[in-house]
């Protein structure tokens, strides 16, 4: 494919591979994303779609390949770099912290505009009390992009939340430290057509305030692949089988031999 | 009014002799708590705790001290309201460690003890003050805590729980073998001295009667669990209490988001290490004597089971399960033989019927006025 070159590529991965001893879950995967691009990235279950992100992200240390995130080195880093670096994630399974409070969920997300300092947090309080206070407000116009009734919950403990509200705390979690890349593990999962149609387009109208924010999505509804992304990644047995736009791919004669299996 | 009906409770408890009555006040208190908690009045009182925090820790210091006061020449009572705040202060430790970043820690008592032997050692062999002794032996526990550190780091769970298991006997069998340390006769240590005050002296107050000794000890004792609750509560409403929470809930997912996650559980470990450790120094001198038979594993069972009984993660709980678990066996020589086998009994119905304690940990809040904005 020789898609018109609009932006430099902010994120380049060169055959990158996961192995699980005598598995290969990702096999010399190439990959590139450009700065304001949707990708989404589709194949059967078990394709490496998910190990993809947990290898990007450091969960997983890859045996080879590199990755580069606008000219720097990133590869198999710990979690916590690649955060700072401006990659942050949601999680397929939601893993929020149910018991503490939607502001504590995102400001988990905000951690690195945070004050760690011992003097800030025991002894100035003050100071902590004017932090909060810009934190609250910043986390409000967030989720009012969302959902301006969610606003109104920002003191309710997550576990109070129907799915929908969980899946945007989720997102907000990993929008509120302004990422160069926003990865989405199956957002629909556990939710109906209209509420990922719905989260879909608050996901899309918030895109508009963070111009350069590029996504990764993987998910299974074709519908809302084709709706949303600019390109997809095809992955089979931890290989990359086919990539373009969702019509060439959905087209793909490959594709569908992995969907539907062999004639 | 919640204070003082507390107070009055607790000086009741600690002067009553005879055993029926004890077991009236225990079940008593265990039963107003629950109620309370089941027609919302705990609620209330804690809303207007949390709105009025300084005000509250005021009260609650003063109810103490009057109840100190009032107490003045009960030798034994002064010294087991002592205890309960130096237990106090340890289990605020655990909360740290266990109610907000998960660590497991089955060695309270180790932290306790190293924190004794520490001040016995220095105030026996060098001139250093007493109240810079105490803060060395808190200093001293932590960081014998960090050897722990690197095996916690890689184990988790069950595993993890061992390895604190396995450092709390060694350490008692340790000061058993060392002769330097007294082996199994233990030290002795002396008694307390603050800017040049011996607080080893019965205060006579002509006609009023004499004040035991063991009230000047209350006294710091409740100055130190009310300096552990400060700081601990502080914590917890903090930037650094959200990160031990969120590395407690997931730590995956703490991680994803730039969360140190060995750099705060190392600080969650050692701060609660340094707390045992003072508290174990301050308790050294005032019993005048220890030796590793005070230091038992059971001992450190007792201590969790104070935070659980209590309610994992709120600091507001020790207080009153420290209370039941260090008082009701001293008063009630029936059961002293049977306490370990008792309080297992007591912790596996807390944990069927009320998992989440006496007084369950509400909500994060990091202010007063918390979420009514």
């Amino acid at each position: 494919m020789s898609a018109p070159i609009r932006s430099v590529a902010i994120l380049t991965v060169e055959s990158l591979t996961v192995r699980f001893g005598g598995l290969v879950a990702l096999n010399a995967l190439d990959f590139d994303l450009r700065a304001g691009e949707f990708v989404g990235l589709i194949g059967p279950n078990g394709s490496g779609k998910t190990t993809f992100f947990n290898a990007l992200t450091g969960i997983y240390a890859p045996a080879a390949g590199s990755v580069t995130l606008s000219e720097t080195d990133i590869t198999g880093l710990r979690p916590q770099r690649i955060y700072d670096a401006g990659i942050t994630r949601t999680f397929q399974r939601l893993r929020l912290a149910s018991t503490l409070s939607v502001f504590d969920n995102l400001m988990i997300g905000n951690h690195r505009n945070l004050d760690q300092s011992l003097m800030t947090n025991i002894f100035a309080r003050r100071r902590l009390h004017q932090q909060i206070m810009e934190d609250i407000e910043k986390s409000r116009v967030l989720l009012e992009q969302f959902s301006a009734p969610l606003a109104s919950r920002l003191f309710d403990p997550v576990s109070q939340l129907p799915m929908i509200d969980r899946r945007r705390v989720e997102v907000c979690r990993a929008l509120i430290s302004k990422p160069k890349i926003l990865l989405l593990d199956e957002p629909s999962a556990g939710m109906t057509h209209e509420e990922t149609r719905a989260l879909m387009d608050d996901l899309l109208a918030s895109r508009e305030q963070m111009p350069g924010l590029a996504i990764v999505l993987i998910e299974h509804e074709m519908g809302v692949i084709e709706r949303v992304t600019d390109r997809c990644v095809v992955l089979n047995y931890g290989q990359k089988i086919a990539e373009g736009s969702y019509r060439d791919v959905a087209d793909d004669s490959r594709v569908r031999a992995a969907y539907l299996g062999e004639d | 009014m919640a204070a003082a009906s507390a107070a009055v409770f607790v000086l009741l408890f600690l002067y009553l002799e005879e055993e029926w009555e004890i077991v009236v006040l225990a079940v008593g208190l265990i039963a107003t708590l629950y109620s309370a908690a089941r027609f919302g009045f705990l609620g209330q009182i804690e809303a207007a705790a949390s709105e009025h925090s300084r005000t509250t820790i005021l009260v609650n210091f003063v109810a103490a001290a009057l109840v100190i006061a009032l107490l003045r020449g009960e030798h034994f009572a002064l010294l087991m309201l002592a205890t309960v705040f130096l237990y106090v202060t340890v289990c605020l430790g655990l909360t740290v460690q266990f109610g907000y970043a998960g660590i497991v820690n089955f060695a309270g008592i180790a932290f306790f003890g190293i924190g004794a032997y520490t001040t016995a050692v220095l105030s026996a062999h060098t001139p250093v003050p007493h109240l810079v002794v105490i803060i060395i032996s808190g200093l001293v526990a932590g960081l014998i805590g960090s050897v722990l550190i690197l095996p916690l780091l890689r184990t988790r769970g069950h595993y993890a729980a061992l390895v604190t298991i396995a450092f709390g006997i060694l350490f008692r069998t340790f000061l058993e073998v060392s002769d330097i340390l007294g082996g199994p006769q233990g030290l002795k240590v002396p008694g307390m001295q603050l800017f040049g005050w011996s607080l080893n002296d019965n205060i006579s107050l002509g006609p009023l009667g004499t004040v035991s000794f063991y009230a000047a000890y209350a006294v710091v004792a409740l100055l130190l669990a009310a300096g552990a609750y400060i700081l601990v509560k502080r914590l917890e409403r903090s930037w650094i209490g959200l990160n031990l929470d969120a590395i407690r809930t997931d730590e995956t997912a703490a991680a994803s988001f730039g969360i140190d996650v060995p750099r705060w559980k190392i600080f969650a470990f050692t701060v609660g290490n340094c707390l045992a450790g003072v508290a174990g120094g301050t308790y050294a001198m005032m019993s005048g004597f220890i030796a590793p038979a005070s230091f038992n594993f059971g001992d450190s069972l007792l201590l969790v089971s104070i935070v659980l009984l209590g309610g994992s993660g709120n600091p507001l709980g020790v207080l009153p399960a420290a209370l039941l678990v260090v008082v009701l066996p001293e008063k009630l020589q029936i059961i002293q033989e049977y306490r370990l086998l008792l309080f297992a009994v007591l912790v596996i119905l807390i944990l069927r019927f009320r998992p989440e304690g006496l007084l369950p940990r509400k909500m994060r809040e990091y202010y007063a006025s918390w979420g009514r904005t």
